[in-house]
This record gives C-alpha cells, structure tokens and sequence, in this order.
C-alpha cells in the first residue's frame, strides 16, 4: 500500500476529484495549505507600501491506494492538475505500514 | 390671535422638521464610530483585530457619559467663553425639553462627536498600546484636548476672529490627527517596523467599515447645519461628491505610480475626501467639492508614505489622513469659501473675491490647534507611560492583544 500525497493549484481541485473517481477510487483527504516552491511568493501593494507574501496557497491531496493502483492515481492527478505553468505543484508517494478501516477492523488492502 | 394663528406659531417654534433631521443625523455618527473600528480593524493584523474593535467601542462606553457629566457644559456652554465653557450645564442641570427639544437633541449630536473624535486616534496606536492606558487616554483626552479646542472653534476666540469650520475641521480631524502623531512618538515604533511588513488582514471588513463611516458622515456634515435646510442640503451633496472625487484621485495616483486599482485606495482616498470636506462642507458649493475632493485625495496619497521616510509608526495613517486631510480642507476653504450661495455673513474665500484674509485665519486656527493638542497629548502620553506604561510586553505584542488584554479570538479554527 502506499500513500500518495499531491500539492496542487486550488481551482484544479475539483478536476482533479473527478479524475481520481474515475480512476476508481473511493476516498481522498484533502487540506487547504501554504507553502512556496519555485513559484515563489508574490507582492501586494498596500497604500503604496510592498508587500512580500512568500506562502502561496494550495491545497494537498492524499489518498491510500494499493500498489498495482498507485501509476493509475499518479497519472490521473498529474494530467487533471497539470496547466503547463510554474506552480502546478508535486506528487510524492510513500510506503504505508499498516491501514485499518474503524468501522469494520478489516486490515491492509482490504481497508483500501 | 385666532387658534390657526396660534398653531401655527407653535409648530413653528417646535421646528419639527429641524429636530428630526438633527436626531437622524445623531444616530448617523453613532453609527460611524463602529465603521471606523471596521476601517481599522481590517487593515490590522487578525491577532489584534478585537482590540483594535474594542479600543473604538470603549469611546462609545466611557465618553457619551463624561460628555454630559461634564463635555457638553465646558465646550458649549455659555457659546460666547472664549477659551472654555462654564459648569452652569453639568450633569445636564437646566437642560430640559421647554424648546421643543433641539437643545437636548444637540447636546446628543455633539455627544457623538466627542465619542469618535479619539476613537481617531486608535489607528495610529495600534498592536502595541495596553489597553488600560488607552481607557485612561481616551477620556482624559476628550476632556483636556477636544473640549478646549471644540470651544475655541466653535463659539470661543479661533470662531469670533473668523474662522471657519463647519463639522470639524480643525476641532477634530486635525486635532486628533496631530494627536495621534504626538502619541506615537511616546509610544514608540511596532516590533520589526518598518522592515517587517504589516498588511491588512481582511480588505472585506475595510470596505464595509468604509461604506458605513460614508453613509454616517451625511449625519456628520448636513447634520452640523442643525436645521434641515438648504444649508444641509448643500453639505450633503459636498459629502457626497468630496469623497467621490478623493477616492477616485488616490486610486489614479495608485493606478499610475504602483499599476493597480486597488480596494485599500479607494477607501483611503474616500475617507481623505470626507475629512476634508467636513470644515467645508457648509461653506462652498458648486464645483468645490470635488476640486477640494480631488486635491485632497493626491496630497494624502502620497502623504502617508511620509512615515516610513520621517520614521514615526503611525500604523493605520492617523496622520496621513486624518491631520493632513483636515488640514487641507480647512486651508481650502480660504480659497473656496461662497457666502453669495448661502446668503451667510462668513468670509469669502481668494476665489470669491474675499482676499487672502479667510485663509489667514484658516491658517491661525489650525495652527493654534496643533500648537496645543501636540504638546499636550504628548505630556499626557508620557504621563501614562511613567505611571501604569503604555505598551504591551513584547510577547503580547508578538502573540496578539486580542488573547493577552481581552480573552477573546476573533477567527477560530474549525477544529476549536
């Protein structure tokens, strides 16, 4: 199992929601965040005073898959989120241990 | 005298009209004073924003009761003291309803005034004053510095040698606008400032604080004609056309010199346009308003960049538009002023065939204004600041006021 997270432009949230559950999956968790990569920040001008703002807001995206699903999500979140501009955010995946579904107690892929 | 006849004198001596217009107009600037707390609030940081709400709302606690106490007799009462007024009104002794009701009605009118007039103040002071000191300052203000210069304007020596100031000009913004640079000088500059920016938290808040001290100053300005005449018509469409044509000069300015049209400059330039106006509002006419609205707007654009270059912390720019505002329209009416239009016995303005004597006198009461509203917030200031201290540690300035001085948090996570 692995746990991909993706930090994206928050107007491509919605596509991208519709991308993943045609993708054939069930759940994703989603946090509105702030950060900077090579986009950088931008400037505000407040009273003819500048501004530096360094932390764009995003939204990242994390959803649990077994591993022969995982190229199918990536792929599926990196096309819906993609515009081809600075900014469009990154996709990492990582291992996960255990996962376990409270309702049920069933474990591992079953809890997928 | 027929029973018609008798009626008819008692209506008019009742004046209905009058005292209606002067009620609305009372509830008007009420109203301005939690728009201003919202034009200010905004443009603070959302750590600090309840006490920057609470530092304007506690004006409109402490100052409506020291203004019948004791505001109205000493600023008002007898009108002809040159310097300061009698204890013959305190408490309201002798002020009953036998008129109809209009002295009382302007008695609450002029109460609203001295409520916002250091709520001014507020802006220039804020994320660092502890709040004790500023509940002290505030009424302690109001009664040592706007009643005396209040008498002076209005009935006392600066009204008698011809000086004009219609809703306060001179009495009030440029009062309180030297004052809020004579405390901050005391208090001292923000941590960080100003190499650590501070924009506004919430520009939504700034326009609705800016559409509510608009809609509140027609009670402002046409109410201070006291009667509902063509006077107050007149200072209505000044109101209305003063602040227009500021907003739009400051958001050119803003357009050509930084590239955008921005939220905060039109509000700015709306509010800068509104305090000009306001010692002119009953004194000029046609299209004065919007040339005074116009020179208003440019001067206080650029004006408030001269705190970073002289040094001082004004935060929210007290002094960039509120002093340099007032100052410039009540300068401006020495140009602007029209009796012709009013049928009034003031002096004409230059262009009005008046000379240059109006705005000598413009000139002798301003400066007399600030000449004793500096030192003398300056010393009040630093008497508060060797007694019970003036501002907040450093970890509440860094932390927020809102939780350190008032338990409260404006925006809760959702979690909370």
């Amino acid at each position: 199992m692995k746990l991909i997270t993706a930090i994206i432009k928050p107007f491509k949230v919605d596509e991208v929601k519709t991308a993943l559950k045609a993708a054939g999956v069930l759940g994703i968790t989603v946090t509105e965040v702030n950060g900077f990569g090579r986009q950088g920040g931008h400037t505000e001008t407040y009273r003819g005073t500048e501004y530096q703002i360094d932390f764009v807001p995003k939204v990242k995206l994390e959803v649990v898959a077994d591993d022969p699903a995982v190229g199918e999500v990536i792929e599926a979140i990196s096309t819906a989120a993609r515009t081809g501009q600075i900014g469009d955010g990154k996709i990492w995946v990582t291992s996960v241990d255990e996962l376990v579904r409270i309702r049920t107690g069933e474990q591992g892929a079953d809890a997928v | 005298m027929s029973v018609e006849e008798r009626l008819a004198e008692l209506e008019a001596s009742v004046g209905s009209g009058h005292i209606a217009w002067v009620l609305i107009s009372a509830a008007l600037v009420l109203f301005m004073t939690p728009g201003l707390a919202f034009f200010y609030g905004g443009m603070d940081r959302s750590r600090n924003v309840l006490n920057m709400l609470m530092m304007n709302f506690w004006c409109l606690l402490v100052l409506p009761v020291l203004w019948v106490a004791v505001g109205f007799t000493l600023a008002q009462s007898p009108v002809e003291n040159k310097f300061i007024g009698s204890f013959d009104n305190a408490f309201l002794k002798g002020l009953d309803i036998s008129d109809g009701g209009m002295t009382l009605a302007v008695v609450a009118f002029l109460g609203m005034f001295a409520a916002i007039t250091p709520a001014l103040i507020s802006g220039a002071v804020a994320d660092r004053m502890k709040f004790s000191a500023w509940a002290i300052f505030a009424p302690v203000w109001m009664l040592i510095v706007f009643v005396p210069v209040f008498k002076w304007v209005y009935g006392g020596w600066l009204g008698q040698r011809g000086s004009l100031d219609f809703a306060g000009g001179t009495a009030i913004h440029v009062n309180a606008g030297i004052a809020a640079l004579a405390a901050v000088l005391v208090l001292g500059k923000r941590k960080g400032w100003p190499k650590e920016g501070h924009p506004p938290h919430s520009m939504p808040l700034v326009m609705i604080g800016t559409g509510i001290l608009w809609f509140g100053w027609f009670g402002f300005n046409a109410g201070s004609a006291l009667e509902a005449n063509g006077t107050a018509v007149q200072a209505f469409m000044n109101t209305f056309l003063a602040a227009a044509a500021a907003g739009l000069a400051w958001c050119l300015v803003e357009r050509v010199r930084d590239g955008h049209f921005t939220n905060l400059g039109a509000a700015s330039g709306i509010v800068a346009g509104l305090v000009a106006i306001t010692p002119a509002a009953g004194f000029v006419a046609g299209m004065s308003p919007i040339f005074i609205g116009l020179i208003a707007g440019v001067i206080c654009c650029f004006a408030v960049g001269l705190k970073t270059k002289a040094g001082y912390d004004d935060a929210l720019d007290v002094v960039g538009v509120h002093f340099v505002g007032g100052l410039v329209g009540s300068l401006l009416i020495g140009l602007f002023a029209d009796p012709d239009f009013f049928g009034g016995d003031f002096m004409a303005g230059l262009f009005y065939g008046g000379g240059g004597k109006l705005l000598l006198e413009q000139t002798i009461a301003n400066a007399s204004a600030i000449a004793y509203s500096f030192p003398v917030t300056l010393g009040l200031m630093y008497l508060l600041k060797v007694t019970i201290g003036v501002r907040v540690s450093e970890e509440i300035e860094v932390g927020g006021l809102d939780q350190a001085e008032h338990a409260e948090t404006a925006y809760h996570e959702a979690l909370v």
